[in-house]
């Protein structure tokens, strides 16, 4: 396993782990574009725009594209988040050349007019898609509700009123802005040979030109508060709450997630005891998401209205009393022995691994292997769990409920 | 392709282990199927087998529930369970030198487990629960109601049962459930990973030696409701659900079903996904599977759509399923070879997906298919052969379902 970077001229960066004992191979572009991204009138565009990326380029039409990928990938995709667009296939390692040129051909897409239209009609309905599913936008809603006037409150999907108005020129405008090479990252993993990557991407994207770019990264601000969102449809009550948690630039995010782990892991932990394992919840879970110069824990609920106040006095219990007397020697160790075996067991296939080694270089620029984060996660102690307990009072939160209840 | 020997050794009582060691990776992965499921559900008790999975995980032997949890995530074990309608299953991924642990502890919830009377209560809740969740999930409520009918019942029921049955069920219900249902010949305990084969043989006939069979009467079906069912709600999508019948796995036909279904459904060239979201820009998801149980098959569709458009993706999709029966064209089946192809290299950088292949093909086939033998069936594939087969087997006779504001009509000629 040999970790190599190099980047071009024009700032694109090329990174892979390349594992010559692998069966696959797997690419990735990590473009540092998503919803924090965007002004209120753009709203959702880069999530459009991941879908428009795969509607042709001067070079393909929309069904040349679908049908080459289908050639050339065992499996390929992409995903918009509140900070990154990530264009991502895994493939048998004779085909990497090929799947290499066809993606960076269409990281420089036409955005043509027709294209435009049809795809917002796909658009929306997964924003119907959505606004008809558990847990009916209550992660938005809370988000929104506790980063207020910061970038992070932005949605990922948009509205059905800020894509309908969306043009093809405004998503133009944006693509120059945040598409620029110097915004962009290869990553590769599996059975890569680095220096022919590296040619070929001098070759495919060497001639993108680099547009000054930057991003707006304030400190989170320190919210909380309830709001109860009454929806018909939804026959169970969903509650997210969202605390302050470590950034991603932040070391303590490995106590975290061992914290998390014990308090709110869907087996074993003290939401599971209290509330799931009892039947009292159809879940209650906390994770912690880390962003660039912001990070949360997010708790999440879901059960019977009628059950809700007294459940989220359960968990809170459960928070107030993790603050005052922290974690036992026998949780932490229980958690570090399960997240170890799932970072081991997650990097097994390239395609996963391809994420972990990706994500860490756009959000840190540092490569780790799979033993270094084992060992990271191994050192962490009591006095370091203490420590960020600290720094982020999990009960300082902002809570949104949606469901059949007015109030609560 | 390189692919190591499936290991195979049949207990005296009719449980079979399976094993593929795969020395290149860390992990080991298991897939245990108990031949009980829903479809052995009293009629009276729907879910039943349910409550039984859920309650032999809360302890078993020396270990209490909470010591049961502690252990397998100590352990490491990325664990599952499930219920479909021929099986109780159980699985768990971990750092290879875990099986044996693991394999010791699961053991003891299949012949030793507490089935503790101080817990019934909080295991019915947690029953409950499931079937309070799906009343939120319509694309899950709109794919039952579309069993329910294609299939012959018990083959159509759901795994988490009704309130009713779940409600009514006793402790002695329970447990007189458990001691009939639980026991090992049909069980398939399948193993994949960084193992060694005669330790593992040796553990796995200690473990279970002492388990005595005791087979279940064979289930008998009624008949299937077919026909076409909607389901109102309110909701802002119309979730559409169509099926027909096809061969299961196993069948000599299968793998020319399967290659006209890939050609429908399989990637981002595929019919349904061209014709229905790229061209037409009608839905977010659509897709078409193969989906057996070991005397059925079926093709099942699913469409989701804004109320306004959905009678437009109907005749959409109904219109593409009845064109298959045209034909598929060379490229189309070159893409899909290419892809499955790739796809089964890739299993073998995964233990629980490889476990749960081996497992899958001891149940339906009884027997495993190498990755080798499965890429000469792919190579043997021709858009003759699977046309000769869909000119026998046309898509018709459409079964179908909708979820939403308005039921919709079905084209004439159709169903």
């Amino acid at each position: 396993m040999e970790f190599r970077e190099q980047r071009l001229e024009n700032g694109l960066e090329i990174i892979a782990e390349c594992n010559p004992r692998a069966h696959s191979a797997a690419l990735a572009f990590f473009v540092k574009s998503g919803a924090r991204d965007e002004t209120a009138e753009v709203a959702g565009v880069s999530h459009f725009l991941e879908h428009m990326v795969f509607k042709g380029t001067p070079r393909r039409s929309a069904a040349d594209v679908n049908r080459q990928l289908d050639e050339v990938t065992a499996n390929s995709n992409a995903f918009t988040s509140e900070e990154l667009t990530v264009y991502y296939a895994t493939m048998l390692p004779e085909k990497v050349p090929a799947s290499l040129e066809l993606l960076s051909d269409i990281l420089r897409p036409s955005l043509r007019e027709d294209d435009f239209e049809t795809e917002k009609q796909v658009i929306l309905e997964e924003i119907a898609k959505y606004e008809d599913q558990p847990p009916f936008g209550a992660h938005e809603k809370c988000m929104a509700a506790h980063f207020g006037s910061h970038p992070l409150s932005h949605s990922v999907l948009g509205t059905v009123a800020s894509v309908g108005a969306l043009t093809p020129q405004q998503m133009r405008a944006y693509f120059q802005q945040r598409y620029s090479p110097d915004n962009i990252v290869l990553a590769a993993t599996g059975r890569i040979d680095f220096d022919r990557l590296v040619e070929w991407a001098a070759g495919h994207c060497g001639g993108w030109q680099p547009l000054a770019t930057s991003r707006s990264a304030p400190p989170p601000p320190d919210h909380d508060g309830l709001q109860v969102v009454y929806n018909e449809l939804a026959r169970q009550q969903y509650v997210v709450q969202i605390a302050n948690g470590p950034a991603a630039e932040s070391d303590d995010r490995y106590a975290a997630r061992l914290l998390a782990t014990v308090i709110g892991d869907d087996s074993g932990s003290r939401f599971f005891w209290a509330l799931v394992d009892t039947g009292l919840a159809d879940y209650a879970a906390i994770d912690p998401y880390d962003f660039q110069n912001a990070g949360v824990y997010m708790t999440s609920l879901c059960c019977t209205p009628d059950t809700t106040a007294d459940n989220l006095r359960r968990m809170r219990q459960i928070l107030e009393e993790v603050e005052l007397h922290g974690v036992t020697a026998t949780e932490l160790e229980q958690a570090r022995n399960k997240i170890c075996s799932q970072v081991v067991l997650g990097s097994e296939r390239p395609g996963n691994r391809l994420f972990a080694v990706g994500g860490n270089w756009v959000q840190r620029r540092e490569y780790r292997t799979v033993r270094q984060e084992v060992d990271a996660l191994r050192a962490v102690t009591l006095n370091d769990i203490a420590a960020v307990l600290a720094r982020y009072p999990l009960t300082k939160t902002t809570t949104v409920a949606v469901g059949p209840l007015k109030e609560l | 392709m390189s692919s190591t020997q499936v290991q195979i050794h049949a207990l005296a009582n009719g449980l079979v282990l399976l094993a593929e060691p795969m020395p290149w990776l860390e992990s080991a992965a298991f897939s245990l199927l108990v031949p009980v499921g829903s479809a052995h559900d009293p009629a009276d008790r729907l879910g039943l087998a349910s409550f039984v999975s859920e309650m032999i995980q809360r302890g078993c032997g020396a270990r209490s529930s909470r010591q049961f949890v502690e252990d397998l995530d100590n352990l490491g074990v990325n664990r599952s369970s499930a219920v479909s309608n021929a099986h109780s299953s159980f699985g768990g991924a971990m750092p290879a030198e875990k099986i044996y642990d693991a394999l010791s502890i699961h053991a003891d919830m299949l012949l030793h487990p507490h089935l503790p009377a101080d817990q019934f209560e909080d295991g019915r809740l947690v029953c409950l629960q499931e079937i309070h969740a799906v009343e939120d999930d319509l694309a899950q409520q709109v794919m039952s109601e579309l069993r329910r009918r294609r299939y012959p019942d018990p083959f159509g029921r759901t795994s988490y049962g009704t309130l009713d049955g779940i409600q009514q069920t006793t402790l002695d219900e329970l447990r007189g459930h458990f001691e009939r249902t639980y026991q090992p010949a049909g069980c398939i305990l399948a193993v994949a990973g960084n193992l060694d084969w005669p330790q593992l043989r040796d553990h796995v006939e200690r473990l279970f030696a002492d388990w005595h069979a005791r087979p279940l009467p064979a289930v008998q079906p009624a008949a299937a409701e077919g026909g076409y069912g909607h389901l109102e709600q309110d909701s802002n999508q119309t979730h559409i659900a169509v099926a027909y019948a096809s061969v299961p796995y196993g069948h000599p036909d299968y793998y020319q079903a399967r290659g006209a279904v890939g050609v429908l459904s399989d990637g981002m060239s595929s019919r349904l996904f061209t014709e229905i979201r790229e061209n037409r820009g009608l839905c977010y998801s659509v897709y078409a599977t193969c989906h057996s149980l070991r005397e059925l098959g079926s093709v099942l569709c699913y469409a989701g759509t804004t109320t306004e458009r959905a009678q437009e993706t109907l005749d959409v999709l109904l219109a593409e399923l009845v064109r298959l029966a045209e034909g598929v064209r060379q490229d189309e089946l070159d893409r899909l070879i290419t892809k499955i192809k790739a796809a089964l290299i890739m299993q073998q950088e995964s233990s629980p997906s490889r476990s749960s292949s081996i497992a899958s093909d001891w149940y339906f086939l009884g027997r495993v298919q190498t990755l080798d033998e499965i890429n000469r069936i792919l190579d043997g594939l021709s858009c003759a052969s699977i046309n000769a087969y869909l000119s026998q087997h046309p898509p018709g006779d459409f079964v179908v379902a909708t979820l939403g504001k308005q039921k919709l009509e079905l084209p004439v000629g159709i169903s």
